[in-house]
């Protein structure tokens, strides 16, 4: 982005959505141009970007229930765009507001918890609510609670950010664990079926796949629209220079508090999408190992750009499903923790980062071969 | 954006490999996935697991139903949703035939509603010994040749009241597997009119005991303790430094190695300890020293005497193959006579015949033991009763049975 794009946004961001609104926050802004043209402006200016590979990869994602087999539709497909989906969550608040929250996962299984909770299961605890009752439900009690989240840990940074979202989701994970009355303890949940809509179950592979595959696009289209609009570009500025935004008369607290929010809007539909898949839940869902997965999924894939989620998520399965078969027995982590450090050693910004160099160098080598190319003319 | 072209080319390979993958796969060999925890806080007992699947096999010479039987391993960590998926990988993309695992209490449970989605694969339970498993909403596909948490303890409790252990204190690990083993104890406990006076139920993995200790009534006589081996040292080592004398009696794992091996000065109190289990390794039958002499000749490295993990899978592989043996390997129509093969089979095992009931969950042997001292100083478990045919039900009937319930942290009851 230029810097007099930059520019403009950020202004157009204190324009409209200054908290609390002041006199003096734009006073650099172009006289009010009209919405429309600049909505139109805009949707041109997103179409030109559609290249040849988006829609071969949007083909591709939609396509590949038929070309695969029902294991790599539901356990390869579902999962990773599920997995994906969380992993987005963290993306967006990592990347986009500098706020690592560990803590994702554990907003994840609260919706998978209250889908259990409110919706059916083999469990007497379960209320047996209609299941699009449920949901809802799940999805709001997740981003509440991925706002109070947010809420205790926005003052931190950094290291503490860590510290104090590892805790809550630790501290979630033995209530979990210990509590029978409303968790069912160790044992968990079993049989979180997912429903059966307009005669078509959603349990099978393949509608569970473009369950998953609807929910993850909705969710990627959604936060590629939110970072270019004002609270986006906001947030970002908020992650690069807090107290120059709040100079600017924003109210930082507020977007970080709000950026939990959406993401645990997105985690808790990645957390229903989980328990759906897994068909049950249990503490170990919510345990540290799934929480740090999260983690693991975000770095693999980048966080520099949403794709990284998903790219992140279809490896990390890839790997966790297969590689025992590369190695025997016991020593298959080893290969899964050796490509991680592998990635991250050569590319600090994941796969897209390796793949953002190799572009670099074609693209070197390409003008390199053009310049010598026209060399005469 | 470019990054999609990335998603794209994984995609297509995951697309290529899932086409080779699905092709054709020949019938001379039979393949069986073998699923235990690999990775995670039953690592050990997983691979333990792993050797005593593997001595069956080896013991039919790598054959079964005149046909060649191969392995497929697949790892979790404990957690159902990892040990499910770890099957569906091996049912549906490996594209075995029969299926031998779990290894832990929920993981069985997990797999259990997923063999129902299965129709046309067997499932045989590796050693898990959750209740629910079989007891609750059982699946026609799903097998358990052994018996489960509660039947491991049935007899323990009148061999607690012949010694004169009246009125108890019980301290346990909250979750399904202790809540299984003090119902088998409390069962008959409570019915010859024993007195569990009072339960505590700490986490899993509590390092710090002393708010149990101070609330043991004085007027018990013994204490029951179903915790792992390594809470049950740190339990016994802080109830000794305040004072406490009472007599122990123990879970299936709680007198392992580690407290056998005990060093405090109540070592010598340990000395009568009962306990109780589907195997021991002081069993005095030709099967048991076989059983443990080929485990000792086929894995240098593994424990010095098969673990509990190793005979439960031994016995779960062994009645897979034998199994087979009875339809020479025939696995045609959805394995029906497979099944029915299965369910009338009775064999000899280590410890005991092994059988299962109409619920698909074995009637087997149980084996009260105490700690006794060997000439040379070491402490062992001896076995000095075998409670014979235990069933499902605690040798209750059926409505007995229902009326209790399942194991639970109140159930059963009587202070």
């Amino acid at each position: 982005m230029s810097a007099a794009q930059w520019r403009r946004a950020m202004n157009a961001g204190a324009d409209r959505h200054a908290w609390p609104r002041t006199a003096i926050a734009s006073p650099a802004a172009p006289p009010s141009v009209g919405a429309a043209p600049q909505a139109v402006e805009a949707a041109a200016h997103s179409l030109q970007r559609i290249k040849a590979r988006h829609v071969a990869v949007l083909i591709a994602v939609l396509v590949y229930p038929w070309a695969a087999s029902p294991f790599f539709t539901f356990q390869i497909g579902g999962q990773s765009l599920a997995l994906g989906l969380v992993a987005l969550s963290l993306t967006f608040l990592g990347g986009y507001g500098g706020m690592v929250s560990l803590a994702q996962m554990t907003v994840a299984s609260v919706a998978g918890y209250m889908v259990a909770i409110f919706g059916t299961s083999i469990d007497p605890i379960s209320l047996g609510w209609p299941w699009w009752l449920a949901v809802v439900v799940a999805i709001l009690i997740a981003t509440a609670f991925a706002t109070f989240v947010g809420w205790l840990s926005v003052r931190t940074e950094g290291i503490y950010t860590i510290m104090i979202t590892l805790a809550i989701g630790v501290a979630f994970y033995y209530l979990t664990l210990q509590n029978y009355s409303l968790f069912a303890g160790h044992r968990g949940f079993n049989q979180v079926n997912a429903p059966t809509v307009l005669g078509i179950n959603l349990r099978e592979p393949v509608p569970f796949y473009y369950l998953a595959l609807f929910c993850a696009l909705t969710g990627y289209f959604f936060i590629k629209y939110l970072i270019r609009a004002p609270f986006g570009i906001a947030l970002q500025g908020v992650r690069d220079n807090p107290r120059r935004m709040s100079a600017l008369g924003f109210h930082v607290t507020g977007h970080r508090v709000a950026a939990y929010t959406v993401a645990g809007l997105l985690a808790s539909v990645g957390g229903i999408l989980l328990v759906w898949y897994n068909n049950q839940i249990s503490p170990e869902s919510a345990g540290i190992a799934r929480m740090i997965d999260i983690l693991i999924i975000a770095v693999l894939g980048g966080m520099k750009h949403p794709i990284g989620a998903f790219v992140g998520a279809i490896v990390f399965v890839l790997l966790q499903t297969f590689a025992i078969d590369l190695i025997d027995r016991e020593r298959f982590n080893l290969v899964i923790g050796g490509v991680f450090l592998l990635i991250v050693l050569f590319s600090p910004d994941g796969l897209l980062g390796l793949w953002e160099q190799a572009r670099a160098r074609l693209r070197a080598g390409g003008v390199q071969s053009k310049l010598s190319d026209s060399g005469s003319r | 954006m470019r990054p999609k072209a990335y998603v794209l080319g994984t995609l297509a390979s995951t697309a290529v490999v899932a086409l080779l993958a699905g092709g054709a796969h020949a019938q001379e060999t039979i393949k069986i996935g073998l699923l235990a925890t690999l990775e995670g806080p039953f690592a050990a007992g997983g691979q333990d697991g792993i050797r005593g699947a593997e001595l069956a096999l080896k013991l039919h010479n790598g054959m079964a139903g005149g046909k060649k039987i191969e392995f497929i391993k697949g790892s979790s960590d404990a957690s159902p949703d990892k040990a499910v998926n770890a099957t569906r990988k091996l049912v549906e993309q490996d594209k075995v035939d029969i299926m031998i695992g779990p290894l832990s209490g929920d993981e069985g449970i997990a797999v259990k509603n997923y063999s129902k989605t299965q129709p046309n694969i067997t499932f045989i339970n590796g050693s898990s010994g959750a209740q629910a498993t079989t007891l609750v909403d059982p699946s026609p596909n799903f097998y358990r040749f052994h018996t489960d948490g509660a039947q491991w303890m049935v007899g323990l409790g009148d061999h607690a009241l012949s010694k004169g252990f009246k009125r108890v204190f019980l301290v346990a690990e909250d979750y399904g597997f202790p809540y299984s083993q003090v119902q088998g104890f409390m069962a008959g406990y409570c019915a010859q009119g024993g007195h569990v006076v009072k339960k505590a139920w700490v986490p899993l993995g509590t390092k710090d005991y002393s708010s149990v200790i101070s609330t043991i009534p004085a007027d018990v006589d013994a204490l029951v303790v179903v915790l792992g081996g390594a809470d049950a040292v740190n339990f016994l080592t802080q109830y000794e430094q305040v004072g406490g004398n009472k007599p122990m009696i123990g879970g299936s794992i709680t007198v392992d190695q580690t407290v056998l091996n005990y060093k405090g000065k109540r070592r010598e109190s340990l000395l009568g300890t009962p306990s109780a289990g589907p195997m021991a390794d002081s069993i005095d039958t030709a099967e048991w020293k076989k059983f443990v002499t080929d485990y000792k000749a086929n894995f240098k490295d593994g424990f010095p005497s098969p673990s509990l993990f190793a005979y439960l899978y031994y016995v779960s592989t062994e009645s897979a193959l034998e199994g087979l043996d009875a339809v020479k390997g025939d696995l045609s129509g959805g394995q029906k006579s497979y099944r029915d093969a299965l369910q009338k089979l009775v064999f000899k095992g280590p410890a005991g015949e092994v059988k299962i009931d109409e619920n698909r969950n074995g009637i087997g042997n149980t084996y009260i033991t105490e700690v006794a001292k060997k000439p040379d100083g070491e402490f062992y478990n001896k076995v000095v009763k075998v409670t014979e045919n235990v069933t499902e039900t605690l040798g209750l009937s059926k409505e007995e049975f229902t009326k209790m319930g399942l194991g639970s942290r109140d159930v059963p009851n009587c202070p």
